[in-house]
């Protein structure tokens, strides 16, 4: 049950990854890979924000916070492309951008997933007083 | 189009399955503040896309088992929130070899397997 979803979420998270490259190469003719970058950003900011919020709600199915988190999310971002481009930047020549590429996701990614965590640390749900125990 | 997307998504469904997979079986049997699992699963990911790469098998092979399978079953928006949780708990020595082992072998796996790949397809 808890793999089928983080499956089924999977297919979207994969599918929405790669419009998001055909829309960047549409957009942005440029040897620099926009399309992965935006996708693993986008993932970072709400993945931060997720694992923080969906751990205050106790009652969320474990189904549903896999199937989002690992499932959807894991499978929108993606760590093999970032590789491969790299490798294929440096192979055209363009160690430069290569260079910028990976120091851009790696404190990018980093600085992204921890004001997502942030976010939810700022709006956490804390039991009011008084508050039925559910 | 729809094929193209079609491809991505059954890539997508098995990649994802396989990391949930992989990384439940590794947290139980290898429990560790090193997060080996998706270390694990972005190396070996990486490697066999750049033996995809360099193979040049054709659009349809790449999005099946690229685009769709290795893009699915790497990830790196879990890689970067077990980074916050690292520097939570100021596990500056383990986050700097996660990070350092990630993009250095990462890139480095990935041109091994690019390169292999070029001796076995049609690259």
């Amino acid at each position: 049950m808890k793999t089928l979803a983080v499956g089924l979420f999977g297919i979207c998270g994969a599918m929405l990854r790669y419009l998001i490259g055909l829309w960047a190469q549409d957009w942005w003719a440029s040897p620099f890979p926009f399309g992965t970058l935006t996708a693993n950003f986008l993932g970072c900011l709400f993945l931060g924000w997720f694992s923080g919020w969906a751990a205050s709600i106790p009652n969320m199915p474990a189904w549903l916070r896999l199937g989002i988190g690992t499932g959807f999310v894991g499978a929108f971002t993606t760590f093999s492309a970032l590789s491969m481009e790299s490798v294929t930047l440096v192979q055209d020549g363009q160690l430069g951008v290569a260079l910028l590429y990976v120091l851009i996701s790696l404190f990018g990614g980093l600085a992204l997933a921890w004001i997502g965590h942030g976010i939810s640390r700022r709006y956490a749900r804390r039991p009011a007083k008084g508050d039925e125990p559910r | 189009m729809i094929g193209h997307l079609l491809l991505v998504a059954s890539g997508g469904f098995f990649g994802a399955c396989a990391r949930y997979g992989i990384s439940v079986w590794m947290n139980r049997r290898f429990p560790s503040a090193m997060p080996w699992a998706t270390l694990i699963i972005n190396l070996t990911g990486s490697f066999l896309l750049g033996l995809l790469a360099g193979g040049a098998w054709g659009d349809a092979v790449y999005l099946l088992f690229g685009t769709g399978f290795m893009g699915a079953y790497t990830t790196f928006s879990t890689f970067n929130v077990e980074n916050v949780q690292l520097i939570e708990k100021k596990e500056w020595k383990i986050l700097f070899l996660y990070i350092g082992g990630s993009y250095f072998l990462g890139i480095l796996l990935a041109y091994a397997g690019f390169v292999w790949g070029t001796t076995l397809g049609n690259g």
